[in-house]
């Protein structure tokens, strides 16, 4: 458990949460990233701004903690690229049909004690252990 | 104009949030996922992390009578636990769990040099579009353009 971060797990966290906080005190939206994706990736949706504007603050809120602090991490670049296209078409085929991801489901809908959310929280948290004990273990890792 | 300021800056801080909880990188999610390996037990605490601000603040938040720069709170109707909600997050958790990429830290990441978010993003919306294929030919005729 050398790996483990916990001030910097729970002080991020809780910035996740009061951006969701805020979203929703403000703007009275949920903030559900595949929902957001969905939603400014559709044609004529009278909504598309807000949705493509949230999606680009989160792509500075990135690069600026990157400017600001440097690299803490070296992103990972030698995942098999079949692998990647299979498992982000999974996530969108998925996020779709169970109308959420991490962030709708998991942040924001336990937030709300939706029953719902609750069930695709646990669901998918227990499949993604069992996969990736499946791909770690059984099939003997990636790359 | 208020509301594009707000989805800006509450964008952000999602990302800063993912960002300094090193959510951002896909080896630090599998390590957490990957239970019986060199446990990191972090991303839970990131989770509870944002849900205890959730918990505290959703409820006070939705008893106002309206959100302070739009007209009414948009909140999921549906409470149904339904086979298309658990097929979807298992599929979800399939393709979580192979990469450990989520589409929040995809996005947040993808100036950080290296192609995968990229490619994953990519991914993510050709899979929303073939659930839409899939949804529209079990449910409704496809939508005229």
């Amino acid at each position: 458990m050398e790996n483990f971060t916990p001030y910097s797990a729970v002080i991020g966290g809780a910035l996740i949460g009061t951006a969701a906080t805020l979203l929703l005190w403000l703007n009275g939206q949920i903030a559900g990233v595949s929902g957001i994706v969905q939603g400014a990736i559709k044609m004529h949706s009278p909504d598309r701004l807000w949705r493509i504007l949230f999606l680009a603050g989160l792509v500075c809120g990135g690069s600026l903690w990157l400017q600001i602090m440097g690299p803490s991490f070296t992103p990972r670049d030698n995942f098999p690229l079949l692998l990647l296209l299979i498992a982000g078409t999974l996530v969108g085929f998925g996020s779709r049909i169970g109308n959420g991801c991490t962030s709708g489901h998991g942040v924001c809908g336990l937030g709300r004690t939706s029953g719902r959310s609750a069930a695709a929280t646990v669901t998918f948290f227990s499949v993604a252990l069992a996969t990736t004990f499946i791909v770690q273990h059984v099939l003997g890792g990636i790359s | 104009m208020k509301q594009q300021i707000v989805a800006l800056l509450t964008g952000a801080l999602f990302g800063v949030g993912l960002s300094v909880s090193q959510m951002v990188d896909p080896e630090k999610v599998l390590a957490f996922l990957d239970i019986t390996g060199n446990w990191d037990p972090s991303l839970a605490l990131v989770m509870g992390g944002a849900v205890a601000v959730t918990l505290l603040t959703f409820r006070r938040v939705l008893c106002l009578s309206r959100p302070l720069f739009a007209s009414r709170f948009q909140i999921p109707g549906n409470e149904a636990i339904d086979l298309p909600l658990l097929a979807g997050a298992a599929i979800f958790g399939i393709g979580w769990g192979i990469s450990g990429y989520c589409p929040g830290p995809a996005i947040a990441s993808i100036t950080f040099g290296s192609y995968e978010p990229a490619i994953f993003i990519i991914a993510f919306i050709v899979g929303n579009f073939l659930a839409i294929l899939w949804q529209g030919s079990k449910v409704e005729p496809m939508a005229e353009h």
